[in-house]
């Protein structure tokens, strides 16, 4: 099966938010970079259907930082096959999806996973966008998968805990949710053969994509409202969960 | 083109809370609002809310259909004319919304918590790095897409008025899914996303027989629901629909205690707006005690019990 993965180069879920002192950017060069925690899942995934279905698996991102060395270390080691690295500073969504689509097509692949969400906009907007522009299936959040000839059945989770489990037909965007599988750490022999592992380089002209953005613009950031300090009580359990139960009461009025 | 048009959500025919939320809304923004309807509902009684017209798509939307939803909703949008989409920031808006968008070359502003008209322009105010940051998207396209975080906003009491249905035909071109089950966790007791107390335990407990006694005993004191970090989850101490955080539920109750819970990023992310957070915890530098409302320094074995008493000793 030709299996492709797409990873955003982005700070993960544990990153420190720095905000840029005239709140129009975010200011995260020094934190680490690397395949956000969602787009784990989705490499792992698509190892593992690699190792079911046989194929190939090839990574896609779009990106004007210096990829290789999370790219390698965290796909390639893994037992990707291929990277494809679109250097294109694309902010605008939709065209990030086309990018990736036109280098999907190209490689011809069936099936394509994703991270849920990513770490740092968090629009879940990119997966649906990438799956119109294919014209294929998509599945989100998805926590249980098998893929069986070109249909699948998967079990999503949906809101409030409600999980609905769906069949349907390759090509698929399968978006990754906590829990579909445990994420593995390469090992030194993964890392080694790596290195020499193809990564094609590629812009926009080479994907015959034009990207027009500015559909959105985005700014004004700035720290979430901040909660009023908080109080610690004193004293021994039972005193500290008297006075807590009374305050819950008389002061914050929620009993 | 010009109107609001607004996703109005329901479940077997009853609208859901977020289908008045947002007609209240758009009410603010100006100009005329319009509803859409997916499958069978009262439609016409969104008049009361404010709809002046209700653009209803036959078809099985069961309990959610993607596909469908992405195409009924293109031809509810060219049927109505309105310039901005909002939809409830829920399942819809990670999934057929954005879709939506791509084939309109709209641009979205997702799960806002507020929005407003700006210069004519679409303006949704978000989270950023699930909520440590927030910032402004302003949408320049026509039409303009926002989903808004359910609960973001006052809901209205309806007038009674009925509005005009117009039924909207569709054509299905969206590959799609066949459902097979839907599964939904089970609700004994009170329900954890819409519960006014929540009771949150963590990897602490230990066991699930320690967690039934001590977190969902407080529970049924304090008829809360009962929510868990994921590391109680993962130890399977308490179950995965109760998850509270990034990847679990999101919940904005009047008091969430949180027992034995670190404090965790991903956690935060699930409750942090909740009006009173209370934190139980051994270790004073844990990171939850920096967002809590009131704080005790403790064994959650002897604090959780003697709360359930003191709350008693009130009745
Ligand atoms: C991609 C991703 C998504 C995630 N999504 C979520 C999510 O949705 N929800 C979530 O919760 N986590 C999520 N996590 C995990 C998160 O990072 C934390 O690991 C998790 O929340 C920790 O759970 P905990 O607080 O129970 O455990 P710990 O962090 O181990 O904390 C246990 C706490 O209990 C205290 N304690 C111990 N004994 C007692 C006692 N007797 N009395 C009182 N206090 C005691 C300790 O001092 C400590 O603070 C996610 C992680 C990743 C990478």
């Amino acid at each position: 099966m030709n299996i492709g993965v797409c990873v955003k180069i982005a700070p993960d879920t544990n990153a420190r938010v720095k905000i840029a002192g005239d709140g129009s950017g975010f200011d995260m060069a020094d934190q680490v970079h690397g395949i956000p925690d969602y787009d784990e899942y989705a490499v792992e995934e698509a190892m593992k259907t690699k190792g079911a279905h046989k194929g190939s698996v090839t990574v896609f991102t779009v990106t004007t930082q210096k990829a290789d060395k999370y790219i390698r270390k965290g796909v390639l080691a893994l037992d990707g096959d291929k990277a494809v690295v679109i250097g294109e500073d694309a902010s605008d969504t939709l065209d990030v999806a086309r990018l990736l689509a036109a280098a999907i097509q190209k490689e011809g692949c069936e099936v394509v996973f994703t991270g849920k969400v990513s770490t740092d906009g968090g629009s879940h907007q990119l997966s649906p966008m990438l799956a119109e522009v294919l014209g294929w299936t998509l599945v989100s959040k998805v926590v249980e998968l098998s893929i069986d000839g070109d249909t699948f059945t998967a079990t999503r989770a949906m809101d409030a805990g409600i999980k609905q489990v769906v069949k349907g037909k390759l090509p698929a965007v399968i978006t990754c949710e906590d829990g579909l599988n445990k994420v593995r750490l390469p090992n030194m022999r993964g890392i080694m053969k790596a290195k020499r592992k193809p990564m094609e380089m590629v812009s926009a002209a080479d994907l015959g994509v034009s990207i027009d953005g500015g559909r959105t613009a985005e700014g004004s950031f700035a720290p979430p409202p901040k909660r009023p300090a908080g109080r610690i009580i004193e004293g021994e359990a039972a005193d500290a969960a008297r006075e807590l139960v009374r305050l819950l009461r008389d002061e914050a009025k929620v009993l | 083109m010009s109107g609001i048009l607004v996703l109005c959500d329901h479940a077997g025919g009853a609208f859901k809370p977020t289908a008045n939320e947002l007609l209240t809304l758009a009410g603010t923004l100006g100009g005329p609002v319009f509803a859409a309807v997916l499958g069978d509902a009262p439609a016409a009684t969104l008049g009361g809310l404010g709809a002046s017209k209700v653009f209803q798509a036959a078809g099985s939307f069961g309990d959610y259909a993607g596909a469908a939803t992405v195409d009924a909703l293109e031809a509810i949008l060219a049927a109505s004319g309105a310039s901005v989409l909002l939809a409830p920031g829920t399942y819809v808006a990670h999934d057929a919304l954005p879709r939506l968008a791509a084939r309109l070359g709209a641009g979205m502003a997702t799960d806002c918590s507020s929005v407003a008209m700006v210069d004519g322009k679409l303006v949704g105010t978000r989270d950023w790095f699930a909520g440590r940051a927030q910032g402004q998207v302003t949408v320049n396209t026509t039409p303009a897409i926002a989903s808004v975080a359910p609960n973001s906003g006052p809901k209205s009491e309806s007038t009674g008025a009925e509005a005009e249905v117009v039924s909207v035909s569709w054509e299905a071109k969206t590959p799609g899914l066949e459902v097979l089950e839907t599964l939904a966790p089970s609700t004994d007791g009170v329900d954890l996303n819409t519960a006014d107390v929540v009771i949150a335990g963590g990897r602490s407990l230990k066991s699930k027989e320690n967690f039934d006694g001590v977190i969902r005993g407080l529970a049924s004191t304090l008829r809360a629901g009962v929510g868990a970090s994921r590391a109680a989850t993962d130890a399977g101490i308490a179950d995965h629909s109760e998850q509270v955080g990034q990847t679990g539920v999101t919940v904005a109750p009047s008091l969430y205690i949180a027992a034995g819970i670190s404090g965790a990023i991903q956690h935060l992310a699930g409750m942090r707006t909740s009006k009173v957070i209370v934190a139980i915890n051994t270790d004073s530098g844990a990171p939850i005690f920096e967002h809590a409302t009131y704080g005790i320094v403790g064994d959650l074995f002897e604090v959780c019990p003697a709360i359930a008493e003191a709350v008693q000793a009130l009745d």
